[in-house]
């Protein structure tokens, strides 16, 4: 083939490759969060004052559920308890903001903040905060029996391989969270 | 290349042309808005951002008591320039978030109710009714006591709407005269200022420009943004017509004619 | 490189001894001769084809976000074009793209006009063509119904009433067609399956059946003579033939920029092409109990709504001019066998043939504004004349502009034998 022919050929391959890159953007753009999701999976806030200590408050972001827990001493001295017998103990897997990734995976050592979503196969555990006789006090998912202690933290030898997540929040001041948003500022 | 030059039916290329150029000249296709006096022309501006800014303002405070905007978010305001912080303390109810659309309150069945007719939603008003209508009826209220509620209009008699900007223009008063033309006395119809608003003639024509500004930006907020990505496109194609063409003389040198 | 092609060329063997790849390529590509005299009017079958993909891979991401359903579907429509990501530009390929399929088939059908394309042996390619163009207008009317504005409500009752005027089977028919006793629900989620999937689907298989039609036979040419009657004796290939690929592919990609800078001009600049792509009441959602003061099919249906308007109504019944609007579209079908002239190409048609084509052309247009106005465009005739004093202009100029369309027909078997034909060369000029 002509070499001039076969210039032509490349550069007019290149500039409709271009082309046609351009006009596939918008249709890959398209199954991105519409604007009508994206509002809906905006931060939420939720007044913590209401919460007794030991008990559960479900709030939802992006349509799932978000748990807050107040966490009393007692639930806080269990997190070194059951230390050993967890998969993670020290949160070294990437499911939490870098602020939460300390011993009781929260801003304030109290207040937890989870994602209510096993990370087995997406069901949501129950709660059963309170400790009882072999039980330390979690989180029990019934789909495939994982458990959680009061930090979401994954006992050893479960199906679940990571601990529950830990979504990004901030205080917007002492009794008000916003959950899906640790911007500074505002 | 194309052997135009060879088309030698010359009598039905004439035709065909003639009947395209017949064709062609054909007026835009009909609007909703039929009534016999010429529009007035809206001043539209798409890129006047503070013109836009001030059209969502009076939208906001003179049109949505009554009419929706559900498809439309005020958070998309901030392609005029605003911030959502802007948006959140001059537009929005203390209890709407900025991500939400223009609803109101007011229950399209409620509103059957109690005025017969639901107020339409006005996201793509401008689109349907077209822009110079708009502009004109919100020009030609005048004060008529015959009417329930106390308002008339030239561009749409006895319409159902009373007069959304009354307390900006005032309470303009119709005029009649009588006029000679060709030897016959018509009637020339038209509104005059009456008892004063809060703006003045030249203020109100602005704010009424603005709302309708507004309302064509609403209904294709992304028309600004089409028309660049369009001229980028244009240039784009021209060069690549330009390598297609050579590509295809290179390759027909090949064919003996 | 080397062990690169070698690879390349292993695996088309591996295929090739399971699949006709090779011979299929050779059969309709690169030794498949075409005339080489092809000129502007030979764009137009290569752009059906892209318009047809565009509007199935358009069609294909707007099902994702659009709800076939009366009370969200307005609103899917405006949700698709404020906040999907793209999704402006994606409807508006799919609104522009409806459009100019009408204009590339349109003008690839006078191209059939103009060089005889329909003649022996191409009479069955020319009818899978009519059936494409019957299948494309169904398909646009039952997509037309899917953004439920005012124009899409009030278009598809009048179209489905139309029915409703067949003698005797007529009223129950078009309950049957809407399943409901007005346009409603019902009516917009079967026409939207028959729009996204049935529709499709027999266009799709339309295009295959007519394009086997044209390789099988070859392509007529603006000379309208056979290339197969000159074959060189050494090859046997046609001496006027030139392979499909590459020298048609190079060109036709001319023909799609081209078209693609019109298309994107219309997308990016102005969609509605003044109120006649989307019409402007369009954006009104629909309203059972209004009817919008003037009511006007798309474009693309005007002539024919123009004949049946021109049509009076016959012992009270509209259903003659529906049967006339019918055989304006059903009369394409027979034109294979009326044309009795002994050239194909008009550049050899005698002075008869081409005054009436040029006046079908012209009736076809006129007509085709006529449908748009309303009745009243052309005021009314003096009232002093008899019989046709005080109707309308615009009714008695459609009226002879129907009866001009049919003549164009009917009549053709008289006049293209009469008519003085120049002698077909004997090779391409």
């Amino acid at each position: 083939m002509p070499q001039r022919r076969k210039l032509l050929l490349a550069a007019t391959s290149a500039v409709g490759a271009a082309g046609a890159a351009a006009v596939a953007a918008p249709f890959v753009a398209s199954w991105f969060p519409s604007e009508r999701a994206k509002a809906a999976g905006a931060p939420v806030d939720v007044d913590i004052a209401a919460i007794e200590p030991g008990m559960l408050l479900r709030a939802e972001w992006r349509g799932q559920p978000v748990w807050v827990v107040r966490r009393t001493p007692e639930m806080l001295a269990s997190l070194d308890a059951v230390k050993a017998r967890l998969a993670d103990p020290d949160s070294k897997a990437a499911q939490q903001p870098d602020y939460a990734a300390n011993a009781t995976r929260s801003i304030k050592p109290e207040v937890l903040v989870l994602v209510g979503i096993c990370t087995h196969l997406g069901c949501s555990p129950t709660d059963r905060l309170q400790p009882s006789e072999g039980w330390s006090g979690g989180f029990y998912c019934p789909c495939h029996g994982s458990v959680f202690d009061l930090a979401g933290r994954v006992f050893a030898g479960m199906p679940a391989p990571t601990n529950l997540v830990v979504p990004p929040y901030k205080y917007l001041n002492d009794t008000r969270l916003r959950i899906g948003d640790d911007s500074k500022g505002a | 290349m194309m052997k135009m030059a060879k088309f030698k039916n010359r009598a039905v290329a004439a035709l065909i042309t003639l009947a395209a150029a017949f064709t062609a000249a054909v007026p835009t296709a009909a609007t909703a808005a039929s009534s016999g006096a010429p529009l007035l022309h809206a001043p539209v501006n798409l890129k006047d951002a503070v013109s836009l800014q001030r059209g969502a303002h009076l939208f906001v405070n003179y049109c949505m008591g009554c009419h929706s905007a559900n498809y439309m978010r005020f958070n998309r305001l901030t392609d005029l320039g605003l911030t959502e912080e802007q948006i959140k303390e001059y537009l929005l109810f203390a209890t709407d978030k900025v991500g939400s659309p223009m609803t109101i309150a007011m229950r399209p069945a409620d509103a059957k109710e109690w005025m017969g007719k639901a107020p339409p939603d006005m996201t793509v008003i401008a689109r349907s009714k077209r822009p110079d209508y708009i502009y004109t009826l919100l020009k030609s209220y005048y004060v008529d006591e015959t009417r329930a509620l106390g308002w008339n209009n030239l561009a749409y008699p006895n319409i159902g709407m009373p007069h959304p900007l009354w307390q900006l223009q005032g309470a303009a008063q119709l005029k009649v005269e009588d006029k000679e033309s060709h030897g016959h006395t018509v009637q020339v119809k038209s509104v005059v200022a009456g008892e004063p608003g809060l703006m003045n003639a030249v203020e109100y024509d602005r704010a009424v420009g603005d709302l309708v500004n507004y309302l064509v930006y609403m209904g294709e907020p992304w028309k600004v943004q089409s028309s660049r990505v369009g001229i980028i496109v244009m240039f784009f194609l021209s060069i690549l017509l330009v390598f297609v063409y050579l590509l295809k003389l290179e390759f027909w040198r090949d064919i003996k004619h | 490189m080397s062990r690169i092609v070698a690879a390349g060329q292993g695996l088309i063997d591996w295929v090739d001894e399971r699949f006709p790849l090779v011979s299929t390529w050779k059969y309709h590509m690169s030794e498949y001769y075409a005339p080489k005299n092809f000129n502007f009017w030979y764009y137009f079958g290569s752009l059906a084809m892209i318009v047809l993909v565009l509007q199935i891979v358009t069609g294909i991401f707007l099902t994702m976000n659009y709800k076939p359903d009366a009370l969200t579907a307005f609103g899917s429509v405006e949700y698709i074009m404020r906040d999907v990501s793209g999704g402006w530009f994606i409807r508006y390929m799919h609104s522009t793209g409806a459009s100019m399929f009408f204009v590339v088939v349109y003008l690839h059908m006078m191209r059939a006009l103009l060089y005889g394309s329909y003649r022996k042996p191409r009479e069955l390619l020319w009818i899978f063509g009519c059936m494409i163009y019957l299948a494309l207008m169904a398909e646009a009317f039952m997509g037309y119904l899917l953004p439920w504005g005012q124009m899409s409500y009030w278009g598809a009752q009048v179209i489905v009433n139309l029915f409703a005027t067949v003698p005797i089977v007529g009223p129950e028919l078009s309950v049957w067609i809407r399943g409901d006793f007005l346009v409603s629900d019902a009516t917009l989620n079967r026409f939207f399956a028959l729009h996204v999937i049935a529709l499709p689907l027999v266009l799709v298989g339309l295009v295959f059946l007519h394009l086997v039609a044209l390789h099988e036979v070859g392509s007529n040419n603006p000379d309208g003579i056979e290339i197969k009657k000159n074959k060189d004796p050494v090859t046997g290939k046609p001496v006027d033939g030139i392979p499909f690929f590459p020298y048609y592919i190079v060109k036709d990609l001319i023909g799609i920029v081209v078209f693609f800078i019109v298309f994107f001009a219309i997308l990016f600049f102005g969609p509605e092409m003044g109120g006649y792509f989307l019409e402007y009441n369009n954006f009104l959602p629909a309203d059972p109990l209004q009817t919008p003061a003037h009511i006007a099919p798309v474009w693309y249906f005007t002539p024919f709504y123009a004949m049946l308007r021109a049509v009076p109504a016959l012992f009270g019944s509209q259903f003659a001019g529906v049967a006339v609007m019918g055989a304006g579209v059903i009369i394409l079908f027979f034109l294979p066998w009326l044309d009795k002239s002994p050239v194909k190409s008009i550049r050899y048609k005698g002075p008869i043939f081409r005054t009436a084509l040029a006046i079908f052309v012209f009736s076809f247009l006129v007509l085709g504004y006529l449908g748009v106005a309303t009745t009243d465009v052309w005021g009314k005739m003096p009232e002093v004349l008899p019989i046709i004093g005080g109707v309308e202009v615009a009714t008695i100029v459609s009226r002879i502009l129907t009866l001009a369309y049919f003549a164009f027909f009917l009549a053709m078997p008289w006049y293209s034998r009469i008519d003085k034909c120049k002698p077909e060369p004997e090779r391409l000029t």
